[in-house]
């Protein structure tokens, strides 16, 4: 018999019941709650006078609709402007308060964007089922746990009975082999991932993540990859367990301690795919051949190389996809065949689960060190993705250098990666941002989106356009900072 | 859940790729916390030539006379045509519950995301999967037929056309079942609370660390 696959072993150890139909029912240890997809799951609980099934599994936050600006933030949800947002977070409150769910509520210390508090805390671990009514639960992936999003019937349905009616998805293996290059970060390899395989690229399958960029890439860094797996189209991403996910898991707050632990990394240590295993699809790239990425569309498929140009449709023989092409220039603004580093800046944004944790601000604050954003861009936008993100930027006076150089440090919040809260873009204006979706008005009606690393970000913060990171790193080195 | 058997109704056009579902109901209106009344919102960027804002009433706003759902012919539509990936993004429901709410029971494309597809489903909502060419087809004979209907047969797999020409499709037996009988899947799950306590039981002696941590 051929060896498993990471995701065929989580699928078992999960695996309550197989029934005739083709259908299965797999256990969830870990659902993760926010206030946006969860209100009418609670709803549904309540109507039928159903409890939850297991009230340890449930963590739930305010993210998606809190305030990013200090001031506005300080009253905690009363302070809360806009009365529609006031009264979603307030429901999160009602309904933890009336089932008993724990939360971190808006200004305490655990509070964050859901996908960044539940590897940080512990409450997230390796071999876990995990979902949350969010997409982007795949983050979790990456520390060789099986998470996806879910939508809100089936919040209500894991709430009442801990399970999830599932068939099995196909197996796919990203494999990117060889070293990156200096200044290129994980973002960008996901980017050029969904460049290459495209945005339903992944659909029916989950993605495992491997190869020597992956073994060598950080907890953070993988979770930027496995965070985007679903703009691939696949629910799931995953990263093999390692030294590296031990490291990074040890000693979090709701990790295991003690004899636990040791019992916890023996049962974690088969949590990689077998030599044999055999994937549906496999994937290759090469680490050596990836470049800072930027998008330059309405679907993170749209996406080239920092050198690249902005792609011509007249070249596209397939029609539907010509018409993609060119209503998506249209909205974006952008000529055909227009250099990438022509193309100029409104606003930044640094922050969302795909790249708002410490590495990223470091990596952000690199960049800005001893500089000044250009004053053509009227915004740059730094939102820590928790409360101990923020303090632990604070700590290392990251804050300051993103003040000195005229951006602004927020709260956490999923802020301006989908504009639910205050932070917008103004219609036509073009935003670096580090989130994940680009789509038409994902960030503000009538925004247009461009998808970066967070170093390429805030190079572009600085030069107003476009700019490689790598050669700015290089002047910076040069000019000694 | 609303029952799904057969279903006839007028077919309008989603002609573009990649649809998300920021484009069918964009985030402002997701700071509601009921299940209903996303109809007038439903591709709101799309539909009206303004901003929209969630509450608003939607008769008085400026609609957009080059949107296919806003054309007098397309009135009263309960199909949509669409294209490859639709309904890619999030797994907002807010989606399917705009489409159901819209008065959409079916959605017909070469493709769709997987959690937008799972969402219709627990909304009575149809997601037809058919092969590419066919839609093609489709799409031609809509556009040259104005009043073009579908008959969805969910009972028989089957999409009828007017002229009386089937095309097959394929649909889960678990999610047929549930759909053309309306039943709810927690009661369903809940049959097997015995398997589920046997399991969780196994599985607390084995990992005890995935129980009570968070408290
Ligand atoms: S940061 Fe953006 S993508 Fe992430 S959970 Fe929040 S809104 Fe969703």
């Amino acid at each position: 018999m051929a060896g498993q696959t990471l995701y065929d072993k989580l699928w078992q150890d999960h695996l309550v019941k197989s029934r005739e139909d083709g259908t299965a029912l797999i256990y969830i240890d870990r659902h993760l709650i926010h206030e946006v997809t969860s209100p009418q799951a609670f709803e549904g609980l309540r109507l039928a006078g159903r409890k939850p099934w297991r009230k340890d599994s449930l963590v739930a936050t305010p993210d998606h609709n809190v305030p990013s600006e200090a001031a506005e933030r300080a009253a905690g949800v009363a302070g809360i402007r806009d009365e529609v947002s006031r009264i979603q977070v307030q429901t999160l409150d009602e309904n933890c308060r009336d089932f008993d769910v724990v939360q971190f509520g808006i200004n305490e210390p655990g509070q964050g964007i859901v996908h960044v508090i539940g590897p940080e805390t512990g409450a997230t671990l390796p071999g876990m089922t995990v979902v949350c009514g969010d997409s982007h639960t795949s983050t979790h992936g990456a520390l060789g746990a099986l998470a996806h999003g879910i939508g809100t019937s089936e919040v209500e349905h894991v709430m009442a009975t801990q399970c999830l009616i599932q068939k099995k998805m196909k197996n796919m293996l990203v494999r990117v082999d060889g070293e990156l290059g200096p200044g290129v970060t994980a973002k960008d390899v996901v980017l050029a991932i969904i460049g290459k395989i495209g945005t339903a690229g992944g659909t029916g399958y989950a993605i495992e993540f491997g190869g020597e960029v992956m073994r060598n890439m950080s907890m953070e860094g993988r979770m930027t990859v496995c965070n985007m797996a679903i703009e691939a189209g696949a629910r799931a991403g995953m990263v093999a367990v390692d030294q590296i996910t031990l490291d990074y898991v040890k000693d979090k707050p709701y990790a295991p301690k003690g004899a636990d632990w040791d019992r916890a990394v023996e049962a974690w240590s088969q949590l990689h795919s077998d030599d044999d295993a055999v994937f549906d699809v496999v994937v290759e790239l090469r680490g050596e051949e990836i470049e800072p990425q930027v998008s330059w569309g309405t679907s993170p498929e749209m996406v080239v190389g920092v050198s690249a140009q902005v792609p011509d449709p007249a070249t596209i023989n397939d029609a539907t996809k010509r018409a993609g092409i060119e209503r998506a220039l249209e909205y974006m603004g952008l000529n055909a065949g227009q250099k990438i580093t022509d193309i100029k800046l409104d606003r930044v944004f640094i922050g969302s689960c795909t790249n708002s944790r410490i590495e990223d601000l470091r990596a952000a604050a690199a960049v800005a060190k001893g500089q000044k954003k250009a004053d053509s861009v009227k915004q740059v936008l730094i939102v820590p993705g928790s409360q101990a993100v923020k303090a632990q930027a604070e700590k290392e006076g990251l804050h300051k250098v993103f003040i000195d150089a005229g951006f602004e440090w927020r709260e956490p919040s999923c802020s301006m990666c989908l504009a639910m809260n205050a932070d917008k873009l103004g219609a036509g204006e073009h935003c670096a941002s580090t989130s994940n979706r680009n789509f038409e008005g994902r960030q503000g009606y009538g925004g247009r989106t461009h998808l970066v690393s967070p170093g390429m970000a805030a190079a572009a913060a600085i030069a107003g356009r476009f700019v490689d990171v790598r050669e700015m790193a290089t002047a910076q080195s040069e000019g000694g900072i | 859940m609303k029952a799904f058997t057969q279903h006839k109704g007028l077919v309008a056009p989603m002609d573009r790729a990649n649809v998300d579902t920021d484009l069918i109901i964009p985030k402002q209106f997701l700071k509601s916390i009921k299940r209903t009344g996303f109809g007038p919102n439903l591709f709101d960027e799309l539909r009206y030539q303004d901003e929209g804002q969630p509450g608003q009433d939607c008769s008085k706003r400026p609609l957009n006379p080059e949107f296919a759902l806003n054309y007098p012919r397309y009135q009263g539509a309960s199909v949509l045509l669409a294209r490859e990936n639709f309904g890619c993004g999030s797994s907002r429901e807010h989606a399917p519950w705009a489409l159901d709410d819209y008065g959409f029971r079916a959605i017909i494309a070469p493709s769709f995301a997987d959690i937008f597809f799972n969402n219709c489903f627990k909304n009575g909502l149809l997601p037809i999967v058919l092969d590419e060419t066919i839609v093609d087809q489709l799409f031609d004979e809509m556009y040259a037929e104005e009043g073009y209907q579908l008959t969805i047969d969910l009972e028989k797999q089957q999409v009828v056309k007017p002229n009386g020409e089937t095309i097959d499709f394929e649909v889960d037996a678990f999610r047929k079942h549930c759909l053309l009988n309306g039943l709810d899947d927690i009661g369903l799950t809940l049959e097997d609370a015995d398997d589920i306590r046997t399991y969780e039981a196994k599985r607390r002696e084995q990992a005890p660390w995935l129980f009570d941590a968070v408290k």
